[in-house]
This record gives C-alpha cells, sequence and structure tokens, in this order.
C-alpha cells in the first residue's frame, strides 16, 4: 500500500504544508519546518485530536444554554458520539465554572466542564 | 422628566475584554470612583458567545474558552469597588466627557467623567454594506448573531447554510453550525485569498470537509419571505462576477462573514479624530484620542485578532485614564509613526519620547504575506530598529516594542514602519 497527502500544520502562523507518505517500511514525513511539525504531524497520523466544545441545555438558567469544553483533546472520530450525548444532557443552575458536566465522556478518560458560571433565573 | 446625576473618576464604555481591563487598571492606579457601562444584560461582551477554545494563550499560557477568558475578568471587578451599569445604553458622550446614559433601573442618567475609556469594540459588517441584490427574505444573518443565537440563546437559524466570506468568525461558525447538525453546503470567499487565520482553516473547514471557493461570490438572493436560495458565481482579478459561472444553491440561511467595523458613533459625535484605514480613534502610547481626557482601547480602535493584545490595551488606556483624572498631564512633543512600504497600519500612531518611561508595545498589519520577512523601524534613512519574522499575513497582526532609547533616537523626526 502506498498512500500519500498532505496536511497543514497548525502548530504555529507559518503553516507548514506537511507530506505523508506510506513508504511500506514507516511513514515518511517532510515539508515540516520545525521538530514541532513534526511532532504535530506524527499525531495527526496516530490519531488526529481537537478541544470538543459545545453547549449544553440548561434548567432556571439565566441563559437557556451553557458553554462547556472537554478537559483535554478528544480524538475527533468519536466528536459525533460526543455530541449526541452532549444533546441529551440537561444541567440545573446555578452551575460554577469548570464544574464537571460529564465525567469521562464516551470512555475516552476526558471530562466536559462547564466554560462559564451560569446564575439562577431571579423570579 | 428627571435626570439623574453622578460623577466618576474614570467611565468605561463598553464591559468586553477592552473595558474591563481597563476599569481594573483604572482602579489599581489609584482612580476611586470607576464605573463600567455595558448595554447587554452582563458583562462579557462579544466572548460569551466564542465558546470555543484558544484565549489566552499570551496572557495566561492557556487556550481558554471565550467565557471562562472573561470570567477571570468579571470575578476581578466584582471583587474591588468598581460601579457597573448593565442593560444601560450611553446615548451621547460630549467633547467636555459628560456621558447621557439609558439605564431601565435608573433612567435617563447625566455622568460627569473626569476621564473616559472609549471600548465599545466593533460591529460585523451587513448585507447593506456589500450590496447584494436580490430579496429580502428573512434568513440572512451576520456570523455574529447566528453565533449568539446558537452559542447563547439556544436558537437554530436554519437548516441549510450557505456562508459568503472567510472571515474567522464565519469559519468558527462554520464549524459550530456542522457540530450542532446544520448542514454547510460551503464557504465563498471573494477574493483570492481566504480571510481568516490558517489554523482556522484547518481546524474549522478542512476537519469537517466543508468546500473553501475563492474568488467566489453570492450575485442573488432568492425567496419571498424566507430565503429559498442563493446563485453564486467565480469572479475575475476585479471582483466581477464571470458570465457562465453562476450556480444556483438551494438553502435557507445565508450567513455573512464579511469584515468588521470598529463602532465609533459615540466618538465621532463627540469630535474624537478618526483613522481613514483603522475606522477608529487615532491614539498615542497612552491610547489617549485627540479629545484631552478621552481614552480608547480594543477593537473599538482597530480591529485586533487577539483578545490578549485587547486586554493589554485596555490596561494602558485604564491606568493613563486614572492618572489623567488625577491631574496628570501627557502633553508634549509629539512624533508619528507612519505606515511604509507593506503596511496596511501601525498602532499607536502617535508617541510623545520625552514622558516614556517603559518599552512601547506596537501593532501594525501587513498588505502582502511574506516569509522570512523584518518588521524595519527607520527615522529617515537611519534604522532605529530590526524585527525578524518567520512568516507575515494580513490576517494576522504583528507586534513590536521599542525602548524610550530607541524612540528618542529619532530626535524629533516621524518614525517609518516598513515590512520587508
Amino acid at each position: 500500500m502506498n498512500d500519500k497527502h498532505t496536511l497543514t500544520c497548525i502548530v504555529c502562523p507559518k503553516s507548514c504544508r506537511l507530506y505523508v507518505e506510506n513508504t511500506g517500511s514507516g511513514m515518511q514525513i517532510t515539508g515540516y519546518g520545525c521538530k514541532r511539525g513534526l511532532e504535530y504531524a506524527n499525531e495527526e497520523i496516530r490519531e488526529s485530536r481537537r478541544m470538543l466544545t459545545a453547549t449544553v441545555t440548561v434548567r432556571n438558567g439565566n441563559l437557556p444554554r451553557l458553554p462547556v469544553i472537554s478537559s483535554a483533546p478528544i480524538p475527533r472520530r468519536l466528536f459525533d458520539a460526543c455530541l449526541r450525548e452532549l444533546s441529551m444532557v440537561v444541567v440545573k443552575a446555578p452551575v460554577k465554572l469548570g464544574q464537571v458536566i460529564v465525567r469521562d465522556i464516551q470512555k475516552t478518560g476526558v471530562d466536559i466542564v462547564a466554560s462559564r458560571s451560569l446564575t439562577k433565573r431571579e423570579g | 422628566m428627571s435626570i439623574k446625576n453622578a460623577s466618576v473618576d474614570v467611565a468605561v464604555i463598553g464591559g468586553g475584554p477592552a473595558g474591563l481591563a481597563a476599569a481594573l487598571a483604572a482602579k489599581e492606579a489609584g482612580a476611586d470612583q470607576v464605573l463600567v457601562i455595558e448595554r447587554d444584560f452582563e458583562l462579557g461582551g462579544i466572548l460569551q458567545q466564542c465558546v470555543h477554545d484558544g484565549f489566552g494563550i499570551l496572557k495566561f499560557g492557556e487556550r481558554l474558552p471565550g467565557p471562562a477568558y472573561m470570567e477571570r475578568y468579571i470575578d476581578a471587578v466584582s471583587q474591588r469597588d468598581i460601579k457597573v451599569m448593565v442593560d444601560s445604553m450611553v446615548l451621547e458622550l460630549t467633547s467636555d466627557r459628560t456621558l447621557y446614559v439609558a439605564s431601565p433601573i435608573e433612567g435617563l442618567v447625566e455622568v460627569r467623567a473626569k476621564a473616559v475609556v472609549l471600548a465599545m469594540g466593533c460591529r460585523e459588517r451587513t448585507r447593506s454594506q456589500i450590496w447584494l441584490p436580490g430579496t429580502r427574505p428573512a434568513g440572512i444573518y451576520t456570523a455574529g448573531t447566528v453565533q449568539r443565537y446558537i452559542n447563547m440563546e439556544g436558537i437554530l437559524p436554519g437548516h441549510k447554510v450557505v456562508i459568503l466570506g472567510s472571515g474567522d468568525v464565519g469559519l468558527i461558525m462554520a464549524r459550530r453550525l456542522t457540530l450542532i447538525g446544520t448542514e454547510v453546503e460551503g464557504v465563498y470567499e471573494v477574493m483570492s485569498k481566504p480571510g481568516g487565520l490558517t489554523r482556522n482553516i484547518v481546524q474549522c473547514l478542512e476537519d469537517y470537509n466543508i468546500p473553501l471557493y475563492l474568488s467566489h461570490t453570492v450575485i442573488d438572493i432568492h425567496g419571498e419571505k424566507r430565503l429559498t436560495g442563493v446563485t453564486v458565481a467565480k469572479v475575475d482579478a476585479d471582483r466581477r462576477p464571470l458570465p457562465g459561472t453562476e450556480r444556483f444553491i438551494s438553502c435557507d440561511t445565508l450567513v455573512l462573514s464579511v469584515g468588521l467595523i470598529p463602532e465609533n458613533e459615540l466618538s465621532y459625535d463627540a469630535g474624537v479624530e478618526l483613522h481613514p484605514v483603522t475606522g477608529g480613534p487615532v491614539v498615542d502610547e497612552c491610547m489617549a484620542t485627540s479629545l484631552p481626557g478621552v481614552f480608547a482601547a480594543g477593537n473599538v480602535v482597530a480591529v485586533f485578532d487577539l483578545v490578549d493584545y485587547v486586554s493589554d490595551i485596555g490596561e494602558i488606556a485604564g491606568r493613563a485614564a486614572a492618572r489623567y483624572a488625577a491631574g496628570e498631564s501627557n502633553d508634549g512633543p509629539a512624533i508619528k509613526l507612519n505606515p511604509g512600504a507593506n503596511v496596511n497600519f501601525v498602532l499607536p500612531q502617535v508617541v510623545h519620547p520625552i514622558h516614556l518611561t517603559e518599552p512601547v508595545a506596537f501593532y501594525l498589519r501587513v498588505k502582502e504575506s511574506k516569509e522570512s520577512a523584518n518588521v524595519f523601524v527607520k527615522s529617515g534613512s537611519a534604522l532605529i530598529k530590526q524585527v525578524p519574522q518567520i512568516v507575515v499575513r494580513p490576517p494576522e497582526m504583528v507586534s513590536f516594542v521599542l525602548t524610550p532609547t530607541e524612540i528618542s533616537r529619532a530626535g524629533n523626526f516621524d518614525l517609518i514602519v516598513s515590512v520587508e
């Protein structure tokens, strides 16, 4: 199997084009401008991970949505499953910044936490 | 009708990142009465709707979501003796620093301020500012409006979306809309290069296989009550649609990400000198505007791409406002920093060499991308400073610092800043 593809490095603004080629004996990465770019390419090949940010439903909050964020990057292939799970979540106000909303989402070992505090709606 | 009266040392217009940094710094610098006036129901500004992460890398060494970045400032404000008026709108600022504020709780309030910090941020360009032809149905929004609907108010703007413009907010909304299950047909950009940061092209479009059509624009809008579709076309180098390239796209939502403009209606009416390129006040190293006692910070001055810079500038403006309120003056001989080759604008535009005790941070935006470039600061033919850059691009601001000694070497001559 000989597949070849291109990545754009997102480590710094230089945005190097990275070329990844499976030579049969291993992955050959070219085009990186520094060590961090090489690391980024290696991680992207192994498992592309990103921070997941979303919102969940809030009851009695001074806003109807609570922004949330993953406590660490999550494999992108699990984003759909995570978002489906988060769409079922209902949180009650008040909420504190950093409060755990979902523990160990989709068995990733990563928590989903509140991105802000929300007070209870008055009245 | 009765008008309430109030007197403060420093009045800050706008409770976003620039305004809160300014209020905290003014208090820290000894201003007794500091007032923040915010028109939304809470402090925080636009960052409250920016739920994605990446804020605070320079300021805190962390990649925070927007609301978490702001909560640090909101908490700090609440712990100090700073007066906050929310749901309140400044209707007028006079040249002698009287503010007329409309508040649902206090009614109309006349605030006399010894110093004022303008921190109103910026606004999005709308449909009428880009001359979009066609019918006028519902379903056409600016990217920031869609962001607020989805992330704060829980309103779904539509089901199938076309995005016009590749500014950062548009790219971020392409990703957000996809994540919540809305179909994003594509992003169309009239220029031959993307408007947003490269890492947003990768993380927001490429990650989700959303196509980006460069040198394309929307040439017609269809639908009566609700948007039913748009016609897109390729454009030539002069942005004229090319006949024969038209394509109809069925959609119920068009999102516009076609640029931001500093919001300066209050500044303009007060008589503050505005810069023709930035659209914001002309400022000196203290963020003082042309109007005595009126300072400016953040996106009201020029559109920044990092909130970290906005907070830094807010602190400078707040400290200077506190000093002015205490009776200190920053008058004296001034020199200008003028944009040279490949520089669109440089901030601050004016410095007062004799008052400088600390290094001054400058911000510029280039006209063209270039690798292995240098920022050159020159006084006549004398080179004052050279700062190497790995790469420069128009969407990414360049920051550099000049020390008081370096600035003093200019003598009384203006400085020219170029990037070559």
